[in-house]
């Protein structure tokens, strides 16, 4: 039998245009937020989402109610409540669905969010080029506020919030949520050093929750149907159901929505984007977004949460599946890879901004057929850096690229010995930029 | 080049009101001067750098930072293909050469009559559409080189 979905973000979603308030509300919208507000204490809010188990699905799956819990309650600075709707991990392309078709359901997850953490600001932080989606974002804001859904008094209660859509303007660093708030903050958007988290220490230096489009979307059928229910769904510790959007070589493209861990990824791939195109076999699969080491075709029968993912030594990261076909040059791939990272490094860290410069630099020679018998160990070396760095970008690229050498050797040995070696390149720290330029 | 205090005095005042800090009003007010003067003029960053309180170098710091925001003028339309992963492996290094070989001109330049400028972009986050371009910050999806024509065609 086929694997299917389990639709709960969107369930009955019109996929032809956004869905307004009259209707999200016909359909139990806002139910969840008035259940908050006149039934239930913050610190209730925060023990409900705990008990439903929800994990960030920005990528690092952290657990959304733990982290609401740091937020230090005798703060006299305001607090404030953030929606990262940055989008911008390649392959991802899921928090654009929910916003762009029910913006509501954002909306109202945000406003539980901020609820629980004594917020009266939430901002929905979205990347510039989302410029059409954004306006759809600013008039539902403007309808919530015209049914007194945001605003001052709230549903008639005492609880007040400002929500505001702020735009991007084109930088992935500004999806890292430290980047965000200096963003938001009207500044070049460069990660801060951590700790302090900005649970303790984020926007204006005062106690600041980041959480990601799809988690907040997930707040009012919790509150609404009970943490009971979303605990229901899914594995022990891996709960509810997770957007994927699955692209690359397959044959039906998509933004799937599935229990955790009861579809494998095999399935996931065949049975709802309906495989590769005629003729062609899977190569490897990114699990993940583009962050996420790279699984070969035979490791794809693990079933699709966090802690499996992770077991087969990769990541479930933001759940963005892109899959490669046999006609995949993995050397080429890599240095793809790898001048995006380049591309978007801030350059406030050593480790980072040279390394992914050299990183480009050497996967390019070995890519063009320049390549010598040392730079698979010079990138190892280069790789010893990783966790020396403020944020996690220079990670991020180090992990896929360490996972595409490790399950792919061949093809770099065999690409670096059909070359003529070019010694000449070492030792040129400002060769890198050249390639970058292109 | 009308400034933005002639242009939009009020949207400018409604960005600095609603926001709780007067320098996170810099971003939205970049916008609002590419809206109302093309693109980011000398006179403009001044004009923010007043109205925030910022110094103007730390105005131009921050939209140089921002890719998005154009430092100088651009043509008419902007064309941005993505070549990220997704769009890469399906298609979309030959797309580049289809547009680069039917506009003349490379990457990062603007065609001599200043209808076209050219860029390629970082994943758009429309991945499952892929291979896929904006243009003007409209998405069109699903290209190939015919697509492209057609919609290139298709503009005045
Ligand atoms: C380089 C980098 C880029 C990131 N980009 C995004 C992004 O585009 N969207 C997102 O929600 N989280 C992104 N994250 C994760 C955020 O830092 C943060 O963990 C997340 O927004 C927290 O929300 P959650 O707990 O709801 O998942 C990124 C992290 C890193 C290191
Ligand atoms: S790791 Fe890279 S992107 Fe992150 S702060 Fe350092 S230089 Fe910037
Ligand atoms: S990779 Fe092209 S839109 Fe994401």
């Amino acid at each position: 039998m086929a694997a299917s979905e389990t639709r709960v973000l969107l369930k009955d979603l019109d996929l032809t245009g956004p869905r307004d308030l009259d209707s999200y509300r016909r359909m139990g919208g806002y139910q969840g937020l008035a259940k908050c507000l006149r039934q239930f204490t913050p610190d209730r809010v925060i023990d409900e989402v705990k008990q439903s188990g929800l994990r960030g699905r920005g990528g690092a799956g952290f657990p959304t109610g733990v982290k609401w819990g740091f937020v230090p309650k005798t703060s006299p600075k305001p607090k404030y409540l953030v929606c990262n709707a940055d989008e911008g991990e390649p392959g991802t392309c899921k928090d654009r669905v929910l916003m762009q078709y029910n913006p509501h359901s954002v909306i109202e997850g945000c406003l539980i969010a901020a609820y629980a953490i004594a917020a009266h600001h939430a901002f929905i932080y979205i990347r510039g080029e989302f410029s059409e989606i954004a306006e759809i974002l600013e008039r539902a804001v403007q309808e919530a506020y015209r049914a007194h859904l945001a605003g001052t008094n709230i549903l008639g209660t005492q609880y007040s919030c400002e929500i505001i859509v702020y735009r991007g303007a084109g930088a992935y660093i500004c999806g890292e949520e430290s980047g965000l708030l200096t963003s938001l903050e009207g500044k070049r958007g460069n990660p801060r050093n951590k700790p302090p988290f900005p649970a303790v220490e984020g926007l204006y230096r005062a106690p600041t929750v980041v959480n990601n489009v799809e988690t907040l979307a997930c707040l009012p059928s919790i509150m609404r149907n009970g943490a009971a229910w979303y605990a229901s769904l899914g594995t022990e510790k891996s709960k509810g159901t997770k957007l994927v959007p699955v692209s690359g070589h397959v044959r039906k493209p998509g933004v799937y929505e599935i229990e955790l861990g009861k579809i494998t990824l095999r399935e996931i791939i065949a049975d709802l984007a309906r495989g590769v195109r005629e003729g062609h076999t899977i190569k490897a699969v990114i699990p993940g977004g583009s962050s996420s080491p790279i699984l070969s075709a035979d490791q794809l029968d693990v079933p699709f949460d966090y802690e499996s993912v992770a077991a087969a030594g990769s990541m479930l990261g933001s759940g963005a599946i892109v899959v490669l076909d046999n006609t995949v040059d993995m050397v080429e791939f890599a240095l793809r890879l790898a001048k995006f990272y380049a591309h978007e490094s801030c350059g406030q860290c050593t480790p980072c901004r040279e390394g992914t410069r050299w990183l480009v630099e050497i996967l390019n020679a070995i890519h063009e057929g320049r390549g010598h018998p040392d730079d698979l160990e010079t990138i190892q070396k280069l790789f010893e850096t990783e966790l020396t760095s403020i944020c996690l970008l220079w990670s991020a690229v180090v992990m896929p690229v360490r996972a595409l050498i490790e399950k792919f050797p061949e093809e770099f040995r065999t690409a670096i010995a059909r070359g003529t070696p070019d010694f000449s390149r070492m030792g040129q720290p400002g060769s890198p930029v050249s390639v970058l330029a292109e | 080049m009308p400034t933005i205090a002639e242009a939009a005095a009020e949207e400018a005042r409604a960005i600095l009101h609603r926001l709780p800090n007067r320098h996170s009003s810099s971003i939205p007010l970049l916008y609002l001067a590419w809206k109302t003067c093309a693109w980011l003029t000398p006179a403009a960053l001044e004009e923010i750098a007043a109205l925030t309180g910022l110094s103007p170098a730390t105005v131009e710091g921050i939209a140089g930072f921002y890719t998005m925001f154009p430092l100088h003028p651009r043509g008419k339309y902007h064309i941005e293909i993505c070549d990220n992963i997704s769009c890469y492996i399906n298609g979309a290094p030959d797309l580049k050469n289809h547009l680069r070989n039917k506009l003349g001109i490379e990457f990062g330049q603007t065609t001599s009559d200043g209808r076209f400028t050219l860029d390629h972009v970082e994943c758009l986050g429309n991945c499952c559409e892929a291979p896929c371009m904006q243009i003007n910050g409209k998405e069109y999806g699903r290209l190939t080189v015919q697509k492209i024509n057609e919609i290139l065609d298709s503009l005045d």
